[in-house]
C-alpha cells in the first residue's frame, strides 16, 4: 500500500514538474508575474513528493518487501540495517530515483536560498531545473520503475552485491550523485543567462557556491569511492582509470575549472562566454557518466545493470540537453562582450592557465575512456585503453598544474610581474628543493618519481602558506591572518590539499613494498622492516556470510605492533566471495595483508604490502574539500544569501 | 543478469593475482616478468592487469610471460609473442601505430589549440584599453563642458 503511495506521489512529480518545466518559462518571457511565481511552489511540491516517493522505496527495503521486484533482486532479509537502506540505491532503478531526488533537492534549495534572484532569471533557472527533471522523471517511470510488483513474492531475497556490503560505499553514491546533479543547477543557471542574454558578475557570484557545493561533494564522493577500492578489492590499488571512475573524474575536472573562472567572471566580468560554455560541458560530462555507467557501451567493474534501452533513452536526454544548450550558446555567446582588461602576466591570466591544464586533462580523460569505441566503430581494431596510456598522458598535466598553481595563486588582478610573484616563493621553492634532494640521495637508486612528488607538493603546500601570509600585508601577523577571509582560507586550505595528494601518490607508486608468499603457522617472516607472524587461521560466520579469518602478528623491531585479521568471505546467497584486507593504518604507511588459499603442501598464502603516505591521499581530498567548503562559508556568500531585502539590482563595487 | 553475475565473479574474486608458485628464482626476470605482466590485459574480466587479476586465464598468461622470459626473449619478444596469439586488444597501453596517432597525440594537440586560443584572447584582453580609460568623444566633451559650466 505505502509502496502505491510512493509510485503515485512520482506520477505526481512528474506532472508538477512539467507544470513547472512550462509555466514560469512562459512567465518570464512574458513578464507574467503570476506565471513566474508557479516556480517557487512548484519547486517544493516536486521535491516533497520524489522525497516520499524515495521514502517508501527506503521503507520497502528496510522491512524487507519481497513483494516489489526490486527488493528481491538486491536485498535479503539477515542482511545489516546499514545496508539494507543503501541497497535502495545500490541498483540501477533506486540509484536513479535517488539520482532525481538530488535534482529536485537542488531545485527546491534555489527556491529557498535565490532570494536575492531577480524574478525572471529565477524563473526560468527554475524552470531549466525542472525539464532535467521530466527527462529523467519520463526515464525512470518509462524504462526504469523501481516500484514493480511481482505476483509471487518469494521467500527471501537475492542479496545485495556483498561488494556494495561496505560502509565507505553505503555513502559514496549519494555523494557523487549530489555532485553530479548539482552540476544541473549550474547547468540550469547557464542555460537562464544565455536565455536572458545577460551574464554579469552577479550572475558569477550566483553560480559560484552552486558550482563549489558540486565540486565538494564530487571530491567527496570520488574519495570515497577510492578509498572503498583501496581497502575491499584486495591488492590496495586506489583508481584504475576504468571507464565509469573517468565518468566521474572528467566533471570533477570541469567543475573545478568552472570554480575558478566563475571567479573571474565574479571579480572582473572576463570570461563569461567560456564560463557558460564550461557549465554546459560539465554537466554535459555528468549526463555521458551516467550514460557510460548505464549503457553497457564501456564495460567496466562499477557497471550497473546494462539495458540498451535505457542506454538510447539517456543517449537522447544527453543530445537534447547538450546539444540544445550548444546550439543556444551558439547563438547567443556574441551577447557576453568581455569588460575586464588585464596584462598577459595577471591573476586572470593564471586563471586561464588553470582552465585550459584542467579542460585538456579532461579532453585526454575523455578522449581515452572513448578511444577502443572508436576505434572498433570506425577503424575496426579492438584495443584497450588502460592505466599506462592514462599515466603517460595525463599525469603531464597535473605536472604542469601543480608547478604553475603556487605562482598563479600569487599574481595580483589586472597586472602582475611574474618576477615578483617569483621572489616572494623563493624560500617555498629552496625547501622544495631541498627536502626533494635529501629524499632523492636517502632512496639511491629508486625511481624518480619519489622526489618529484615530493618536490611538487612541497612546493604547493608551501607556495599555498606563502600566499596566505603575504594576503596579511607587509607587517602580518598571526591575528591578521585568522581574520581573512574565509574564502582565502579555503582556497589555501584546498590548494594544500592537491599538494599533499599529488605528493602521496607519488609517494606510495615510488617507495611501496609487495611481497607474496606461502606462509606457515608460526614461522615469522620479514617484510620492509617489519616482521608478521600468521599465528592461526580461524573459520567462522557472520551474518549473511561464512569466513576465513587468520591472525597476523605485525612487529617491528620486537615490538608488538597489532593484530591483523584478514578475511576471505563467501556470501552463499549471492554466492560471491570476497577478501576482507587487513589494514594496519599509521601516518607515514600502511601495513596491508592479505590471506589466500590454503596450499596442498600445508600453509597459507599470504600477501603483505607497506604502502607508504596511502592515508595521505584521501587526507589530501578531505583538505580540498575542507577548502571548498571554507569558501563556501565565505562572508560575501552569506550576506549575498541573506540579502532578501536588499535593494534589487545593486553589484556590489569591487 | 546472469552473464553480469558470472562476470562479477571473475572480477569480485579474492584477489591474489600472483601466486608465490608463479614467482621466478631470479629476481631480475621475476621484476621484468611484473612490468610486462602490468602492461597485459586479462581478457576476461575488465580492466584489469593480468598482474591484478586471479582469473585462470591471467595465471597462464602470467605464466606464460615468465616462460618465454625464462627461454630468454627480450621484453619485445614476449609483448610480440603474446600480441600475436591474443591480439592487440590485450595491450593496455596502446601502440602508437595507425589510427593511435589519434588518441595519443589527442592531448598535446588541444594544449596547442588551446594555448594558442588562450594567448590570443590574453593578447586581445591586454591590448584593448578599459571602457573607461577610453577618451570621451567631442559630443560627450561638450556636454561635460556644459554640465561645468552649469
Amino acid at each position: 500500500m505505502v509502496t502505491e503511495l510512493g509510485h503515485f506521489a512520482l506520477i505526481l512529480a512528474f506532472m508538477v514538474a512539467i507544470v513547472q518545466m512550462v509555466v514560469p518559462m512562459v512567465g518570464a518571457q512574458k513578464r507574467w508575474p503570476g506565471w513566474m511565481a508557479v516556480a517557487e511552489p512548484a519547486a517544493n511540491a516536486q521535491f516533497l513528493l520524489t522525497a516520499f516517493s524515495f521514502a517508501t522505496l527506503v521503507w520497502a527495503f528496510v522491512t524487507s518487501d519481497f513483494s516489489l521486484r526490486l527488493v528481491v533482486l538486491n536485498s535479503h532479509s539477515a542482511k545489516p540495517m546499514l545496508y539494507k537502506i543503501s541497497g535502495t540505491w545500490g541498483n540501477h532503478e533506486g540509484s536513479m530515483l535517488l539520482w532525481v531526488l538530488i535534482v529536485t533537492l537542488f531545485g527546491a534549495m534555489a527556491a529557498w536560498f535565490g532570494g536575492n534572484l531577480p524574478p525572471a532569471l529565477k524563473a526560468r533557472v527554475l524552470s531549466v531545473q525542472s525539464a532535467i527533471a521530466v527527462a529523467f522523471f519520463a526515464f525512470i517511470l518509462f524504462t526504469s520503475n523501481p516500484f514493480l510488483r511481482l505476483a509471487m513474492p518469494p521467500f527471501d531475497g537475492q542479496d545485495l552485491n556483498p561488494l556494495l556490503q561496505d560502509p565507505g560505499l553505503a555513502f559514496h553514491p549519494p555523494f557523487l550523485y549530489l555532485g553530479y546533479v548539482g552540476l544541473s543547477m549550474t547547468f540550469s543557471f547557464a542555460v537562464a543567462a544565455l536565455i536572458e542574454g545577460r551574464v554579469d558578475a552577479a550572475w558569477g557570484r550566483w553560480v559560484r557556491p552552486w558550482t563549489l557545493a558540486a565540486w565538494i561533494f564530487l571530491t567527496i564522493g570520488i574519495a570515497l569511492g577510492s578509498w572503498w577500492a583501496y581497502y575491499e578489492l584486495g591488492w590496495g590499488g586506489f583508481w584504475f582509470w576504468d571507464p565509469v571512475e573517468n565518468a566521474s573524474f572528467m566533471p570533477w575536472l570541469l567543475a573545478a575549472a568552472l570554480l575558478h573562472s566563475a571567479i573571474v567572471v565574479e571579480k572582473r566580468e572576463t570570461l563569461k562566454s567560456w564560463t557558460i560554455l564550461l557549465a554546459i560541458l560539465a554537466f554535459g560530462f555528468s549526463l555521458i557518466g551516467t550514460f557510460i555507467v548505464r549503457s553497457g557501451l564501456l564495460t567496466s567493474v562499477h557497471a550497473f545493470a546494462n539495458d540498451p534501452e535505457r542506454g538510447v533513452f539517456i543517449l537522447l536526454i544527453l543530445a537534447f540537453f547538450t546539444g540544445g544548450a550548444l546550439i543556444l550558446f551558439a547563438a547567443r555567446a556574441q551577447a557576453m562582450e568581455a569588460k575586464g582588461v588585464f596584462g598577459m602576466v595577471s591573476r586572470e591570466s593564471a586563471l586561464v592557465l588553470n582552465n585550459i591544464l584542467l579542460a585538456v586533462a579532461c579532453f585526454v580523460v575523455f578522449v581515452g575512456t572513448l578511444w577502443p569505441v572508436v576505434a572498433e566503430m570506425f577503424f575496426d581494431r579492438k584495443l584497450s585503453v588502460g592505466p599506462p596510456f592514462f599515466n603517460a598522458a595525463f599525469t603531464p598535466f597535473m605536472v604542469a598544474l601543480g608547478l604553475a598553481m603556487p605562482l598563479g595563486a600569487m599574481l595580483p588582478w589586472k597586472r602582475g610581474r611574474l618576477s615578483r610573484a617569483a621572489w616572494s616563493l623563493r624560500y617555498a621553492f629552496v625547501l622544495a628543493v631541498a627536502v626533494a634532494l635529501l629524499v632523492w640521495v636517502m632512496q639511491t637508486g629508486q625511481s624518480i618519481l619519489g622526489p618529484v612528488g615530493l618536490f611538487l607538493g612541497a612546493w604547493i603546500v608551501a607556495g599555498a602558506a606563502v600566499d596566505l601570509w603575504s594576503r596579511t600585508g607587509r607587517n602580518g601577523s598571526v591575528a591578521r591572518l585568522m581574520r581573512l577571509p574565509r574564502a582565502d582560507w579555503g582556497k589555501a586550505v584546498a590548494h594544500t590539499g592537491l599538494g599533499v595528494t599529488m605528493f602521496a601518490i607519488a609517494g606510495l607508486t615510488a617507495w611501496e613494498v609487495e611481497d607474496i608468499r606461502v606462509a606457515q603457522i608460526g614461522e615469522p617472516f620479514d617484510v620492509g622492516g617489519f616482521t608478521l607472524t600468521l599465528e592461526d587461521v580461524k573459520r567462522g560466520e557472520g551474518p549473511n556470510y561464512l569466513t576465513t579469518m587468520g591472525m597476523v602478528k605485525l612487529e617491528k623491531d620486537d615490538r608488538f605492533l597489532a593484530t591483523l585479521t584478514p578475511e576471505k568471505r563467501t556470501y552463499p546467497v549471492a554466492r560471491m566471495p570476497t577478501t576482507e584486507a587487513a589494514i594496519d593504518y599509521r601516518v607515514m604507511r600502511d601495513v596491508y595483508v592479505v590471506i589466500g588459499d590454503r596450499q596442498d603442501e600445508g600453509g597459507w598464502t599470504i600477501r603483505t604490502y607497506i604502502k607508504p603516505f596511502a592515508n595521505w591521499i584521501w587526507g589530501g581530498c578531505i583538505l580540498m574539500a575542507l577548502g571548498g567548503a571554507l569558501s563556501l562559508s565565505d562572508r560575501r556568500f552569506r550576506v549575498a544569501a541573506g540579502a532578501r531585502r536588499a535593494p534589487a539590482g545593486g553589484v556590489p563595487a569591487e | 543478469m546472469k552473464r553480469i553475475l558470472i562476470l562479477l565473479m571473475f572480477l569480485a574474486a579474492p584477489a591474489w593475482a600472483v601466486l608465490p608458485d608463479e614467482v621466478l628464482d631470479d629476481p631480475g626476470l621475476e621484476e621484468r616478468a611484473r612490468d610486462l605482466s602490468q602492461g597485459l590485459r586479462c581478457l576476461v574480466c575488465r580492466n584489469e592487469s593480468i598482474d591484478e587479476s586471479n582469473a585462470d586465464l591471467a595465471r597462464d598468461l602470467r605464466l606464460l610471460v615468465r616462460e618465454r622470459l625464462v627461454a630468454g626473449d627480450s621484453d619485445e619478444e614476449v609483448i610480440d609473442f603474446i600480441v600475436d596469439r591474443y591480439g592487440e586488444y590485450v595491450l593496455l597501453k596502446p601502440t602508437i601505430t595507425g589510427a593511435n596517432w589519434v588518441l595519443w597525440l589527442a592531448g598535446p594537440a588541444m594544449l596547442l589549440l588551446a594555448g594558442g586560443v588562450g594567448i590570443a584572447f590574453l593578447r586581445s584582453r591586454s591590448r584593448q584599453r578599459a571602457p573607461q580609460e577610453a577618451a570621451l568623444s567631442n559630443e560627450e566633451k561638450a556636454q561635460l563642458h556644459r554640465i561645468l559650466e552649469e
